[in-house]
């Protein structure tokens, strides 16, 4: 049977680069579909009913939400090609450990610092940095958090590069300074094609998170 | 039961995270020593194998610890191969319970605990019909993955079946607390008749608190929730 392979994705998600990076990784051909975040497609809402949001994998026309169940459900299907999760059980728990991790803390903290003054930028700035201090030490001196090869944990940081940029900004801390071989590690999977050509267009992210800013009161 | 496999789990007879890794370790027959945490207070030995959270759960195995309940049973599931699997075998039935598991732990168990340190009335009915909202959700879904069997995981429990039904003692004590019912059989045949059944299975029932015990607990935390807030 043919395969059929559709992402419900947003060009700026950092959730939606993951299975994007997934599927290239993988070499798996897909239809790409732009969601309008404020017009959401009736078929996002089908598929995707407890939480109306995006990035959905439908393989098969069967959804798969949440982007890291996404990811893991791509490397058990086409499991041959690339592994992203480690084999031995331990070194798996580990995986799965730190990319909770950075789906618990990451995403919401980046946020926070961006997009609040005084106390509460304050207090999400102090937490984002013992994040990244503490990923910094996970990754160590090995070239991808899993070892020798790109993998799980991998996926899930690496869209967060594009945020680098606003950390800066917004956050008032250099990246070098405060994480530099995570900066290092970042530089790294840029390189591999799979990364390169699933990152959003930076300048276009900046704009978008300038304009959020502008809303919210900023600037 | 096997012996202990040097298997440890730290955890707290009322915590539904903590009984998930026991349900798996009782699923596979795997020996382990239950270390009970003091309540308020956290060993060293919690501390050290779980830093970056410092919670309960923690499974160690010889010397390596595992840390989160879910993770730690998919990988009580990974490590002990022999045994009835936990996860289901085909990719998509494992991506619907590990969405509906992640439901069950970002969404659903969230409103449940909000109950008990509601601010007024009102917020108190918002987060019960929350929880009646996720509970419908549940309902719908359990056909789906059961495929007409007893449990979630079909014939024998797994993985959703534990995540979800760990919390079973709180919600029982929940609806006392509040005169309410949030599983019965008008609304709910489907959770209702598994409710029984997982409550009953030889894997959990031995770990799973009575109400009573349940309720005993929730007025010491009502307590100390009191006075961290005056």
């Amino acid at each position: 049977m043919a395969e059929e392979v559709i992402l419900l994705d947003h060009w700026g998600s950092p959730f939606g680069v993951r299975v994007r990076i997934a599927l290239a990784e993988k070499g798996i051909k897909y239809e790409y579909r732009e969601e309008d975040l404020k017009n959401k497609s009736d078929l996002l809402l089908k598929m995707n009913p407890a939480h109306k949001k995006i990035p959905v994998l439908i393989h098969n026309k069967k959804p798969v939400c949440e982007s890291l169940i996404a990811v893991q459900y791509i490397d058990e299907v086409w499991k041959e090609k690339c592994p992203l999760l480690p084999s031995h059980p331990h070194e798996r728990a580990i995986s799965r450990f730190w990319a909770d991790y950075i789906d618990k803390k990451v995403y919401q903290l980046g946020r926070t610092m961006c997009a609040t003054k005084g106390e509460e930028h304050e207090a999400a700035k102090m937490e984002f940095r013992e994040c990244l201090k503490l990923l910094e030490s996970q990754l160590g001196d090995k070239p991808y958090f899993g070892g020798d090869t790109f993998g799980y944990v991998d996926v899930a940081l690496v869209p967060f590069y594009c945020y680098f940029g606003a950390y800066e900004t917004y956050g008032n801390l250099s990246m070098e300074a405060e994480c530099p071989k995570l900066l290092a590690w970042a530089k790294r999977c840029v390189q591999r094609e799979s990364v390169s050509r699933s990152l959003p267009d930076q300048k276009k992210l900046m704009e978008r998170i300038s304009d959020f800013r502008k809303r919210l009161g900023f600037e | 039961m096997a012996t202990s496999n040097n298997v440890k789990i730290l955890g707290s007879f009322a915590s539904p995270f903590v009984m998930r890794a026991r349900i798996a370790a009782n699923l596979k027959s795997v020996g382990y020593e239950f270390l009970e945490e003091k309540f308020g207070q956290k060993s060293q030995l919690l501390l050290q194998s779980n830093p970056v959270y410092k919670k309960i759960p923690v499974l160690i195995h010889g010397d390596k610890p595992v840390c989160e309940s879910l993770i730690i049973v998919q990988y009580i599931d990974e490590a002990w191969s022999s045994g009835p699997s936990i996860m289901p075998s085909d990719p998509y039935d494992r991506a619907t319970a590990r969405f509906w598991a992640t439901y069950v732990d970002d969404k659903w168990f969230p409103s449940l605990s909000g109950i008990a340190r509601a601010q007024g009335e009102e917020a108190k009915a918002a987060l019960i019909q929350q929880v009646r909202d996720g509970i419908a959700l549940l309902e719908e879904a359990f056909p789906k993955c059961s495929k007409g069997k007893a449990f979630f995981g079909g014939d024998e429990i797994g993985y959703l079946d534990i995540a979800f039904g760990c919390f079973l003692g709180w919600l029982k004590a929940c609806e006392m607390m509040n005169g309410i019912k949030l599983i019965d059989d008008a609304t709910t045949p489907h959770l209702a008749k598994w409710a029984e059944k997982f409550c009953s299975h030889c894997a959990v029932k031995d770990v799973m608190p009575s109400t009573d015990k349940l309720l005993e607990f929730a007025k010491v935390l009502a307590a100390k929730f009191k006075a961290a807030q005056s």
